[in-house]
């Protein structure tokens, strides 16, 4: 993955306006966060495989980004986007990577069903 | 406490990894006895945060990565029966009970374990390990003859409510293939490793302790989690 470019992930997000997509989004603190820090409120949610199809996407802000996709009858919207991949499979691998490298928030689009 | 000789030991855990701090010990001085042993991994680890800054591995990737680093941790334990078992990370705990006992049954069914190594329910943290941990216990409630149960625990309250461990084991002897255990999760444990490494250079009698005894509770059928 590549610290994000923003013309080259807007562009990216571009190619997948209008089609049938399949969606990974995922926020996470680690399931051990409230085992070393008692107090922590643990929150995350997590989508994978659920198709969507958007009419505008948006990346924005200063890094960590903010990426925003319009649907006719809604939205779906990720903070602390950080790195960005175009992978071997045509898929755009959006991910926010903490300071020691841990994944806090996912936002994936393939035209292909993510494996199981 | 001297590792006693089994039939058939049966290890189940979900993540790749789970089996090498708490019992990757165990389980090679089990194989260097010539007990045969079975470790069944749930899932591939596909949620690991882990993924590096730079990101050595996307999302996507990760699955074979962690695939790889299990199949090395079975070769550094010396274990030859290693069984991914397909269901997905942190997802555990939603799939149907029934089934989940179910796939414990066919796994016991088939191996006939004298004893089986899991997390102790209400005692292992991640949701996973916790529903790991009640499918096996309900599915060993059902049998007539029941092998031995050692459950590992690590909850912050494992102290107050169960007490000291009633099985450790000290596993100096085959130190190095736990080393290599842990080394081969590199993935998830490179940063641990790293900090654990510095503390033994130090001297460290605790984390010394920590990576040389096993430490397991043997189920209380008497005080059954449900």
């Amino acid at each position: 993955m590549e610290l994000v470019e923003v013309n080259q992930l807007q562009a990216a997000i571009d190619s997948f306006v209008g089609k049938d997509v399949y969606l990974h989004l995922e926020t996470t603190n680690g399931s051990y966060a409230s085992h070393f820090n008692e107090g922590f409120f643990n929150a995350g949610a997590f989508i994978r495989n659920v198709v969507i199809n958007f009419e505008l996407g948006k990346v924005v802000g200063d890094s960590p980004h903010r990426v925003g996709l319009k649907l006719p009858q809604g939205w779906v919207y990720a903070q602390g986007i950080t790195h960005f991949e175009l992978d071997e499979e045509g898929r755009l691998l959006l991910a926010g990577h903490d300071g020691t490298g841990k994944l806090a928030v996912a936002l994936q689009l393939s035209e292909t069903p993510f494996s199981y | 406490m001297t590792i006693p000789k089994e039939r058939h030991v049966l290890v189940i855990f979900p993540h790749p990894d789970d089996e090498a701090f708490g019992v990757s010990g165990t389980i090679t001085t089990h194989i260097q006895q010539g007990t045969p042993v079975t470790y069944a991994c749930l899932t591939l680890g596909e949620m690991g945060r882990n993924l590096g800054n730079p990101p050595f591995a996307t999302r996507e990737s990760l699955p074979a990565i962690r695939k790889k680093e299990l199949l090395a941790s079975a070769e550094a334990m010396g274990l030859t029966d290693l069984r991914m078992m397909g269901l997905r990370d942190k997802t555990i705990e939603f799939e149907d009970d029934e089934k989940m006992v179910r796939m414990m049954e066919e796994l016991i069914e088939e191996t006939n374990p004298s004893l089986i190594i899991t997390f102790y329910p209400d005692f292992a943290v991640h949701p996973d390990h916790e529903a790991t941990a009640r499918a096996v216990v309900r599915a060993v409630r059902r049998m007539e003859d029941r092998p031995k149960l050692h459950c590992v625990a690590f909850a912050n309250n494992t102290l107050d409510v169960l007490g000291e461990p009633d099985v450790v084991y000290d596993i100096k002897p085959v130190r190095e293939h736990k080393m290599n255990s842990m080394k081969a999760h590199i993935s998830q444990t490179a940063w641990m490793l790293e900090e654990m490494e510095h503390k033994l250079q130090n001297g460290d009698t605790e984390t010394e302790n920590w990576l040389t005894m096993e430490r397991f509770y043997t189920y209380r059928w008497d005080q059954d989690f449900e």
